[in-house]
């Protein structure tokens, strides 16, 4: 097959765009590349598929038939986008009530191990003190 | 067989609750669970008896049981040392001990997958057994979790033989593959094909073995063990599970015949266990720890006998095995009772014990007396056997012999020396007063220590039943018994008992030997966990930053680079390329590259959102152009609701995102953002190309008409074909808007008051045709919207049902069909708030959804039943009277469900990011000027936007928050 050009840039843009937002810390900017990213990857199923007339029987010869494969998964894609889209905006919100912001914080637990890292030591959880 | 490891199971479950209804004297009753297993194992006497089960075919791996001759002393041990010792514990534990229930069905267990271990045939499945006895040694040691010193007791035996287990599990496998079997008794039948192979596969073996048997370099874990309750020691540190690993060896034994590994490693392993732990023995204080290294000194000379591979040997080995179980298992039993009665283990405290216990110390002497190999008694049998074997060998042999011997004096000594500690009366020490020890304290240590006596007798019998499974190692003929007159055997057990009193009434009684500890292994075992803690800190600390942009560019650096290198060795890069299918496609994707850049770049919420939006209606475009109309329709109404969404909570939300951060990581995300945009250009570029197979979907239109019914390909595809990917996905859908009313209500009080409010009756004439229309909101809503959206509503569901139902042949379907039914609410929704969407649709969303699954979930189930496959299709033609000839597909009923869950997720949504919100901040506005809302943080009233604090000044009682 040979690919279309223009799926190919839209493709690249789509990537590009949605990752520039999924690495900051707003969680609606992260849902917003979220869905940047996922139009991207609908594409590019959708780009390994011959265009063509409408998958409906009747309507024209197989042969100018569109490939319907890649549209039946792109179209579960898209739904669950939606679920996903009202999950993340619930989340957004909640931690915009509790915190006064959306941002996504980072983990305290992940900073501790990092500091006793940084000072070399250890988790204490590998019970070999002769005393207790 | 099979009925003892059931009858253990259940006796392990009903335990605790028994206990706490019956008190102590319950385990008398639970004991004879044990004995059971004993008494059968004495009625096949000197039978072979198999049973095999299959378990997991396709692995080859089955239940097999076998009780041949090793099997049936070692579940005589098991069984009986196991009934002896819960009767003992009935009077070890003070009366309503808590813990008590737990111990005991603890035990049981132990005893239950103990019995499996010891029968069972098949490697694997005696892997598994293995395995369990470790974990409920670890729950046994860790009886009182409490106390430090029995978690860390408790850690370090499971990972000390959980280590060595894993390693014996790899040789296990290359053992059963090498052979080509996993039954040990086809495996054991005769010496394998030697090899480099075969002998990794010894060793590795023998790591489980010797760790689980606490041999040298291992053997630390077990004196730590004692922290275990004195009656678990007894049994199983004593009797039973340290038994487990000799057993082992003395089953395979045969195999690794001439493996000189096999034989190397548990000789020497052996020999140098057995020194140290009798030397360690010697410089004990708690009289359970010279019990504890005595018992490390006696699995080293059980390892010698059963690894030396003649018959004589595992002959020793075998009587050495029974004698110890009971000999160890008494003198545990005993030192349990001096520590109920006197309150302390340590001999320097106790004094003149034997003349107020006399039973005891009598009991003890006798069980000593095995021990030291004094005859007639069992101890006497098997050293008498272990020295015969070692008689007439080479100069190996002979320095064996005399280790042995050297051990067997180091054995009397430490003997001597816990009979001295415990019942000595010693100047200067005041005399210990014990309180009374009934009979049931005593009994069951007597009864194992007469038994040592009795084995001895019946050492002929014994020897009889055991020689089937001794005659398949090589070596001269020889036979147990409890005399064999005079000879290099009788001579060398004098000199051992002449060399341990010459010990003990030497250097040792004298005190010249300070305590002590096996240090070596212990340290290095420590060592190791801390070096493991370690760097786990190092790892977990360097790869888990914490930081969710961090995470996540680390995994999208992986894909650039694997991509770009991928790309750049040799993608199949395509002949030619196509600019566009039409040139209408050009423009549409450039609406799609130009928004999404500038929704990338946006500073405001609002700006990105609809940037966001203007990129998805351009994606629906190109399906338009690329012949894929249903993609289109659904792309199109998604997107609207995205937005409506969006608008609902962003009106909540700041104007403005926050702070952006320093330049430098801003750069850093756009270079990362560019290279993954490349990367996925090329890669989508590449993977085209090179795709050269028909797709599987060729035969989709013939099979949607003749199967599905239908002539629309996608949805008879989505509710037929790929009906499990749809199912699925509806069940994402029904998760996703339960999470979201949880998050949104999130009070208890909050989610009854929804259910509550949703009471109201649907408009009748005499309510009010525009609901909204009589409360104080409505003051701010456009009555001309309203009533336009009145009268839209009825006309759009009609075309929602009608997608929904034409969607089989047509665009349309269940997804579509419930979007603009969606859509229809959301109207309403915007038009006038809750009353409005509560008019419209008068049901809770749960039900809704529930309705939407359970429908897709029964037809599918009803097409089982009548007997096809899980969400089969059938078609169905009906002449109906008035209409006519009616012909449809029962996956139709599966759309319907996927409209009604469609459905739900939008009602949900408006009633929770809409309805929900307005609440909350109607309810904090009206809070803001009379008080703080504990209800609610603080600083939402100061935050609300400044639309939500006017709004409405009068709210009714209704409006405000609900009473919790």
């Amino acid at each position: 097959m040979t690919p279309n050009l223009v799926y190919v840039v839209v493709i690249g843009v789509l990537f590009a765009a949605g990752v520039s937002m999924l690495l900051e810390r707003s969680l609606t900017r992260v849902l917003m590349g979220m869905i940047l990213l996922g139009n991207g990857v609908n594409l590019l199923i959708l780009l390994g598929s011959r265009a063509g007339a409408p998958p409906i029987v009747g309507g024209a010869p197989q042969a100018e038939m569109a490939d319907p494969l890649p549209q039946i998964m792109i179209l579960t894609a898209i739904v669950i986008t939606l679920g996903m889209t009202a999950f993340l905006l619930a989340l957004a919100y909640r931690s915009w009530a509790m915190s006064g912001h959306d941002e996504v914080q980072d983990d305290m637990e992940d900073r501790r191990i990092m500091l006793l890292a940084e000072r070399d030591e250890g988790s204490g959880t590998d019970d070999t003190e002769e005393q207790s | 067989m099979l009925l003892l490891l059931v009858l253990h199971a259940v006796a392990a479950l009903a335990a605790p609750l028994l206990v706490r209804i019956g008190g102590n004297r319950v385990l008398y009753g639970l004991a004879l669970v044990p004995a059971a297993a004993s008494g059968w194992a004495l009625a096949n006497t000197g039978q072979l008896r198999t049973e095999t089960y299959p378990w997991v075919p396709h692995l080859d791996v089955s239940l097999a049981l076998r009780l041949g001759p090793p099997a049936w002393l070692l579940l005589l041990v098991v069984g009986g040392v196991g009934a002896v010792v819960l009767a003992y514990s009935a009077r070890y534990f003070a009366e309503g001990d808590p813990d008590l229930g737990r111990f005991a069905g603890t035990f049981l267990g132990f005893a239950g997958v103990m019995t499996g271990l010891v029968l069972s045939d098949d490697l694997i499945v005696l892997y598994v057994f293995w395995e369990l006895t470790t974990v409920f040694s670890y729950l046994l040691i860790g009886h009182s979790p409490e106390r430090a010193a029995a978690r860390r007791a408790a850690m370090q035996a499971l990972v000390v033989t959980t280590a060595g287990g894993l390693a014996m599990l790899v040789g296990f496998v290359m053992l059963g593959e090498h052979a080509g079997t996993y039954r040990w008794s086809e495996i054991a039948a005769g010496p394998l094909p030697d090899g480099g192979y075969l002998a990794t596969a010894a060793v590795l073996i023998l790591a489980g073995a010797l760790s689980k048997s606490a041999i040298f370099p291992f053997s630390f874990w077990l004196p730590a063990a004692m922290a275990a309750p004195t009656p678990a020691s007894a049994y199983l540190h004593a009797a039973s599970m340290v038994k487990a690993g000799v057993f082992l060896i003395g089953l395979l034994g045969p195999a690794f015949d001439g493996v000189v590994a096999w034989r190397s490693v548990t000789l020497a392993a052996g020999v140098a266990t057995m020194l140290l732990g009798g030397w360690a023995a010697m410089r004990q204080n708690d009289l359970k720890l010279v019990l504890a290294y005595g018992t490390v000194s006696q699995l080293g000379l059980l390892t010698v006998a059963f690894g030396a591979g003649s018959r004589a040997a595992a002959l020793a080995g075998a009587a050495l095995l029974l004698a110890h179980a009971l000999f160890k298992a008494a003198l545990f039993l005993v030192v349990g009772v001096i520590d109920r009665t006197t309150g302390t283990r340590d001999l320097r405290e106790l004094s003149g014990l034997g003349r107020r216990m006399p039973a005891v110390a009598v009991t003890a002497g006798l069980a000593v007396a095995s021990m030291a190999g004094v005859p007639p008694l069992a101890g006497f049998v098997g050293k008498e056997a272990a020295f015969a074997a070692f008689e007439q060998g080479g100069d190996l042999d002979r320095a064996v012999l005399l280790a042995l011997v050297a051990g067997s004096g180091l054995t009397v000594a430490y003997g001597l020396r816990l009979l001295w500690g415990a019942f000595a009366t010693k100047p200067g020490v005041p005399a210990a007063v014990p309180e009374r020890a009934g009979p049931g304290l005593v009994a069951p240590a007597a009864l194992l220590a007469v038994a040592g006596l009795v084995a001895g007798l019946l050492a002929t019998p014994l020897d009889t039943v055991l020689a089937p499974w001794a005659d398949t190692f090589g070596g001269p003929a020889y036979h147990l018994a409890h005399w064999h007159g005079p000879g290099l055997p009788v001579l060398l057990s004098v000199v051992v008992l002449a060399i341990g009193l010459s010990v003990w009434f030497g250097p040792a009684r004298r005190g010249a030997w300070p305590e002590q500890r096996l240090p070596a292994a212990e340290t290095a075992y420590r060592r190791v966990m801390s070096a493991v803690d370690r760097a786990a800190v190092e790892v977990t600390g360097a790869t888990q930053r914490g930081s969710l942009p961090f995470s996540l560019g680390t995994i999208l650096v992986v894909l650039v680079v694997i991509g770009a290198v991928t790309l750049g060795l040799g993608a199949p890069w395509p002949a030619g390329i196509r600019l566009w299918d039409s040139p209408l496609q050009l423009v549409a994707g450039s609406v799609v590259a130009v928004s999404a850049l500038l929704a990338a770049r946006a500073r405001r919420r609002m700006t990105a959102m609809i940037l966001v939006g203007v990129s998805g209606y351009g994606i629906a475009v190109i399906f338009v152009l690329h012949g894929a109309p249903d993609l289109a329709l659904t792309q199109f109404l998604v997107e609207t609701a995205t937005i409506v969404m969006f608008l609902l909570v962003l009106r909540r939300l700041p104007a403005f995102f926050s702070a952006r951060p320093l330049v430098a990581s801003r750069v850093m995300r756009n270079v990362l953002a560019v290279g993954t945009g490349l990367a996925a250009a090329g890669m989508a570029y590449a993977a085209v190309s090179g795709r050269q197979a028909v797709p599987i979907s060729v035969d989709f239109p013939g099979l949607a008409v003749s199967y599905g019914g239908g002539t629309n390909i996608v949805n008879v595809a989505l509710v037929d074909i790929r009906a499990w990917d749809t199912m699925g996905e509806i069940s994402v859908l029904v998760v996703a808007a339960t999470g979201v009313a949880s998050l949104i209500f999130r009070r208890d009080g909050a989610l009854r008051g929804r259910l509550a409010e949703q009471g109201v009756p649907a408009a009748g004439p005499g309510a009010g045709w525009l609901r909204a229309g009589d409360i104080p909101e409505a003051r701010r809503q456009s009555i001309i919207l309203q009533v336009v959206a009145r009268l839209l509503f009825h006309t759009i569901v009609l075309f929602s049902i009608y997608l929904l139902f034409s969607g089989h042949n047509e665009p349309g379907g269940g997804f579509a069909g419930g979007l603009v039914a969606g859509l229809a609410l959301t109207t309403r929704y915007l038009a006038g708030g809750k009353p409005e969407l509560n008019a419209a649709a008068p049901v809770d969303a749960g039900l809704v959804l529930g309705a939407g699954l359970l429908t897709a979930v029964g037809t599918g189930l009803a097409a089982m039943v009548a007997g096809g496959q899980v969400l089969q299709s059938a078609l169905v033609d009906v002449h109906l009277p008035v209409l006519g000839h009616l012909h449809f597909a029962t996956s139709v009923a599966f759309d319907i469900g996927v409209y009604l869950i469609v459905v739900g997720l939008v009602l949900e949504i408006l009633r929770s990011l809409g309805a929900e919100l307005d609440r909350q901040h109607e309810a904090a506005a009206s809070d803001a000027v009379p008080q703080e809302s504990p209800e609610l943080p603080p600083h939402a009233p100061a935050d609300a936007p400044p639309g939500a604090a006017t709004a409405s000044p009068e709210a009714t009682p209704g409006l405000a928050k609900e009473p919790v």
